[in-house]
């Protein structure tokens, strides 16, 4: 029978408590804490949800990019795990900063999209990069080959999101606000409160949702070897083919 | 107090809802998940105990 391990479900419902608390608290602290900007009014509230899920965003992937570096190095595949999940996430999350991120837009600038704007450009570019990831990771059939190109990918593509943020912030913004500077992005006190624990908020939100995808996908893993070993037929099924990675169970 | 809500109220609302969606439709995939997981694991636990009773589940199911 195979041995069953808690190993990636462990502390998870402490994340998920610090989640919603924080999470709720950040948008109270938004709402009724921050005041409102002189310029743009009610809209800059988008702000709090928005920047957050960016920055989010990119340290998710070149968490990916790390993780794909340290299954490189030892060919665990729980390393492989946590690549795929981090960058799964990341392209959620990365969703959602796009999209409220146009609804800011229309509300500030008048327009849902700019395309002379390098912010808004090289994030989509981003994205769109990240959006191969899985069809990259489903056309390889065999896992360990799928894993290490995955692992490749992750890893160029990580390298490149820092050097493309920096690539960004040394180009003259046109309209998009710069918002983490050296002078702290010109917020006052209780924005930048209420800034960061909303950033707290949306980090602990994804460390949540990585852990609970990891755990979800290892139970499945070591329901998959349950059936296996109480099965009566010795002959493994065909693996189905999928972009998630797969999960050896000893 | 003034009844009128703010300019751009909507957008903002917009902004949150859409955020609050996303979790959303991910906690209605997770759930699905977490059902399949259940209803396999409980197929797993008959047959053990069909195992841990002697019998195969042919001979049970003929039962």
């Amino acid at each position: 029978m195979p041995t069953t391990k808690n190993l990636y479900g462990r502390r998870l419902t402490g994340y998920a408590i610090a989640t919603a608390i924080v999470l709720t608290a950040s948008i109270a602290l938004a709402f009724f804490y921050a005041p409102i900007e002189v310029d743009q009014g009610f809209s800059q509230k988008i702000f709090y949800i928005h920047v957050p899920l960016a920055i989010v965003t990119l340290g998710g992937f070149i968490f990916g990019g790390i993780f794909g570096i340290q299954y490189l190095r030892s060919g665990d595949t729980r390393h492989d795990l946590r690549s795929y999940t981090a960058i799964h996430q990341g392209l959620i999350f990365c969703i959602g900063a796009l999209i409220t991120g146009s609804i800011w837009a229309k509300a500030a600038w008048g327009q849902w999209w700019v395309w002379d704007e390098p912010t808004l450009v090289s994030f989509l570019i981003v994205f769109l990069l990240y959006c191969t990831y899985q069809p990259l990771r489903f056309s390889i059939e065999d896992p360990e080959r799928q894993a290490r190109y995955a692992a490749v990918f992750a890893v160029v593509a990580g390298v490149f999101v820092p050097v493309n943020f920096i690539a960004v912030r040394l180009a003259s913004p046109l309209i998009h606000p710069r918002v983490l500077g050296s002078s702290g992005g010109s917020l006052p006190n209780d924005m930048r409160i209420a800034f960061y624990s909303a950033l707290l908020g949306i980090t602990l939100l994804f460390i949540t949702i990585c852990k609970y995808e990891m755990a979800s996908k290892h139970s499945r893993a070591q329901m998959a070897a349950l059936r296996r070993s109480l099965s009566e037929e010795s002959d493994e099924p065909a693996a189905i083919r999928t972009a998630a990675p797969r999960i050896a169970i000893k | 107090m003034s009844n009128t809500l703010p300019p751009n109220t909507g957008y903002v609302a917009a902004a949150y809802l859409v955020f609050l969606f996303i979790l959303l439709i991910y906690i209605v995939i997770m759930a699905i998940r977490a059902a399949r997981v259940e209803r396999e694991l409980a197929e797993l636990l008959t047959k053990a105990d069909q195992r841990n009773s002697g019998g195969t589940p042919a001979e049970t199911s003929s039962q």
